[in-house]
């Protein structure tokens, strides 16, 4: 495949998020660099009848998102997520739209499930609670397209903020986030745009959600202490837990950035993913196609394994899939697979699907610019098949040059970003 | 560097005919696919008729065991998915690992089994949906399963941007290209015609009522009335141009430009002076290196009623000036309605054929005079054989405010098809 450095170079201006234990960046951060799993018994409904009973819920409120209420009844939930992370990235970034050329700023935005929830709760009210299949025409809330189609929420991002440029949904499963970021990347990169909000977010917490977990036993049937799960690459884990919320990132042109003096987290320096085209759920052993993924990103990033100072795993914890994730960074890295940190933050924040990914990054520009790398919370009796070092418990100091993100997902998809942290403006340089 | 791109087989699923070529013998034809729902579970939608896919066997495609795993949108893009690999000659086994990949777009995923297993779960209990049913309903379903059946190893991507997000994917199967792949399955397809997907687009204020088949989805006519909502799609072969001429394939036209933008404007009209919608144009001409002046066709959007159709007249009128008038515009999906993420794959697909064979098809009901009088447009209204027909514009347009335009360019021309 080909490789190295494109031509325009994107850096990440601003950070947003949404997830349990913590809503807005830095409660976000200070969550998952505290270790301490933001995991419940479900409270948004009663999941006495389901094989898998806990999640990761955020406490939000739209309003004090600062979501209006019109945004409120047109958004389903995953989409207020997103509204929320965007407005906190756009503000964190020192972007003012109005100064902005509109038509060169754009969304990208992923998602696993969309407006799941909101489809959910108006069948059960169309159909009068499951007995009729032909439901109603007439019960329908007023804005039950826009929740048909999630692209609604990358429209309203757009709509919202007056961004005249290139505005999409990417929805590849658990791998949407890394993708829709990826996408951004490239867009950038590709001279279409010049900025873009890029991200995604999901609110998987329904019933249906977590009936179709249930069926194919990807999620836990932990039932103790909900924080002492999920426990990946733990000997005694079973499966991930469900999780909400959402991240968006402002995506810049490096130059772009520099002439308006933005304070840069990190440069995305490669992306790329791979498909297993082998099983809805199941993988192949040895990791293959989530190495080749690895290999790629980092051979456009023009990094060298050594050069990794922090890997942010998929780390669900589930059986399978820890497993194949550890296989693939040894087929990847080689020996230097043992040395480089791994963390999984879902072990704090649960499984957000789509949303995972985005906010894996947020946590990957955060630790490049703090310096600090985030634990795998409950991890005190690895997997003798899980056998890297993947920061158990406890934050580290560390200086971040150069992370890895990875996402996994049904059927079989495989992706990796590759993080640099931003090398001085020589103009600035040269005025100091 | 640019990636030169050719679109080397195709796949369709259509309410007019499951295969491109029945397709465009159906659409030169203007036949209209628009009819009464014949599935017996419509009989409640606010929503009469539509595009509905008729003449497809799913068995001659699926095996049982998968299509009982599947819905039916995903059954359209594993057919067509099919269909275009075998158009393109395209064996995957012969080719190494990860040069072939799919990129998809899909609306609203698995509208059917999504029903289904919220259905089953609020009318009995859970715990009874077999394992694979209870994914079918994610939107990456479709590209999973098109990569698992075909070995497809060099990524998957789901794109959604409501009905522009079909020419989006060609986007993004063309980065792919770029990045070393070879080839890509890519296209949109879709299936919004269960009760529950019906309700749901029966609050569009644009979705036509009417019970007259003739009458429905009008583009450009002063009888506009709405958008008739349609099911199926398209898939496509894009392919590395040198690489599908090393294996002797002459491909349908070659992808030369693609553009996105976004109106910003509200949450369900398109914005009145159709500046984003030219933008999207121009930009694609831009990158095709290709001017207004040379574009010999449009496929429109053509959303069927008053303010949509105004919009996308204005947008075309920003970009071709005084010269609208002579440049032939066409909506040959007024014969099927509006698939969604279909509608973008369908169009480019038309427009591929149109570039193949030398003949722009018909708007199907279009009415000539009234589209000249109210929109300054020359619509197509039968099958016609221009002088030069070597670039072609296709626009596609969603809810919500996307717009996306694509410029196709011919190659050799081939009137035997």
């Amino acid at each position: 495949m080909t490789a190295g450095r494109t031509a325009r170079r994107v850096v990440v201006t601003g950070v947003g998020a949404v997830a349990a234990g913590g809503v807005g960046r830095e409660a976000f951060w200070e969550r998952i660099v505290g270790g301490r799993p933001a995991i419940r018994r479900i409270t948004r409904f009663d999941p006495s009848r389901y094989r898998s009973r806990i999640a990761a819920e955020a406490d939000f409120d739209p309003l004090a998102a600062g979501l209006t209420p019109r945004e409120i009844r047109r958004n389903g939930r995953f989409a207020q997520f997103a509204l929320a992370a965007a407005a906190e990235a756009l503000a964190d970034s020192g972007l003012r739209t109005e100064a902005e050329d509109t038509d060169r700023f754009g969304v990208c935005l992923g998602t696993a499930v969309g407006a799941t929830v909101t489809l959910e709760d108006e069948y059960v009210v169309a159909s009068d609670g499951g007995r009729h299949w032909e439901v109603s025409p007439d019960h329908g809330m007023p804005f039950l397209h826009r929740a048909m189609h999630p692209s609604s929420a990358a429209a309203e991002l757009s709509l919202r903020h007056g961004l005249h440029g290139p505005s999409s949904v990417v929805s590849t499963g658990c791998t949407s986030g890394v993708d829709a970021i990826g996408c951004a990347f490239r867009t950038l990169s590709d001279g279409e745009a010049d900025v873009m909000l890029a991200g995604a977010s999901e609110a998987p917490i329904s019933p249906v959600t977590v009936a179709c977990f249930d069926a194919i036993r990807a999620t836990t049937a932990f039932t103790g202490d909900p924080e002492l799960t999920p426990a990946p690459f733990d000997a005694r884990r079973d499966g991930f837990v469900l999780g909400e919320g959402g991240a968006v990132l402002v995506l810049e042109e490096l130059e772009h950035a520099r002439a308006r003096g933005a304070s840069v987290y990190c440069e995305v320096r490669g992306w790329d993913n791979r498909t297993g085209a082998y099983h809805m759920t199941g993988l192949r052993p040895d990791g293959y196609e989530l190495s080749e993924a690895i290999i790629s990103a980092m051979s456009e990033a023009g990094i060298a394994p050594e050069q990794l100072d922090w890997i942010s795993a998929h780390g669900s914890g589930t059986v399978q899939s820890d497993r194949y994730e550890t296989a693939a960074y040894k087929r990847a890295l080689g020996e230097y697979a043992r040395k480089v940190p791994v963390s999984s933050v879902k072990s704090v924040i649960g499984h957000c699907l789509g949303a995972a990914g985005a906010l894996e990054m947020a946590a990957c520009a955060l630790a490049v610019r703090r310096g600090v790398i985030p634990p795998t919370a409950n991890l005190l009796r690895p997997d003798p098949r899980c056998d890297l070092d993947y920061t158990p418990v406890l934050a580290r100091e560390r200086r971040v040059r150069h992370a890895l993100s990875v996402a996994c997902g049904l059927g079989g998809f495989q992706s990796a970003m590759v993080f640099s942290a931003p090398e001085p403006d020589p103009e600035r340089e040269a005025e100091a | 560097m640019t990636t030169r791109a050719v679109i080397s087989g195709l796949g369709v699923v259509a309410p007019t005919g499951v295969g491109a070529r029945p397709y465009w013998r159906a659409t030169v034809a203007g036949r209209n696919g628009i009819r009464p729902i014949g599935r017996p579970d419509a009989s409640r939608s606010p929503v009469v008729l539509a595009g509905e896919v008729t003449g497809f066997d799913a068995a001659r495609f699926i095996d049982d065991e998968l299509r009982a795993e599947t819905d039916r949108w995903t059954w359209f893009a594993l057919a067509a998915a099919e269909m275009a690999l075998a158009d393109a000659a395209l064996r995957p086994a012969d080719h190494p690992p990860f040069h072939l990949s799919v990129v998809t777009s899909s609306g609203s995923g698995g509208n059917e089994s999504g029903q289904r297993e919220t259905h089953a779960l609020w009318a009995r209990q859970p715990g009874e949906a077999g394992a694979h049913q209870s994914i079918a309903w994610f939107h990456a379903a479709g590209a999973a399963q098109i990569s698992i059946r075909h070995g497809l190893t060099g990524g998957c991507g789901v794109v959604a941007a409501d009905g522009a997000g079909g020419l989006d994917a060609l986007k993004h199967a063309w980065r792919r290209l770029r990045r070393g792949g070879k080839a890509v399955i890519v296209g949109g397809t879709e299936a919004p015609l269960s009760p529950f997907a019906l309700a749901c687009q029966s609050t569009l204020p644009t979705v036509h009522r009417g019970t007259d088949p003739e009458r429905a989805y009008l583009p450009f006519s002063p009888h506009a009335s709405g958008f008739v909502p349609g099911e199926g799609g398209a898939l496509v072969v894009l392919e590395e141009k040198a690489h599908a001429a090393e294996r002797g394939v002459r491909g349908y036209a070659e992808l030369l430009g693609h553009a996105a933008t976004h109106d910003a404007h509200h949450h369900t009209a398109p914005a009145a002076d159709g500046v984003q919608l030219a933008r999207a144009v121009t930009t694609a001409l831009e990158q095709a290196g290709r001017a207004p002046e040379d574009v010999d066709v449009v496929f429109a959007d053509g959303a069927g009623d008053p303010a949509g159709d105004a919009a996308e007249a204005a947008a075309l009128r920003r970009v071709f000036g005084d010269r609208l008038a002579q440049v032939p515009v066409t909506v040959p999906k007024a014969g099927v309605g509006r698939l969604t993420s279909g509608a973008g794959a369908l169009d480019a697909v038309t427009a591929a054929l149109a570039l193949r064979t030398g003949i722009v098809p018909p708007t199907r009901g279009g009415d000539a005079g009234a589209a000249r009088e109210r929109y300054g447009l020359r619509l197509v209204t039968r099958w016609t054989r221009p002088e030069r027909l070597t670039t072609a514009v296709v626009l596609a347009r969603g809810t919500g405010g996307f717009n996306s335009a694509v410029v196709l360019g011919s190659l050799d021309a081939d009137s035997s098809y």
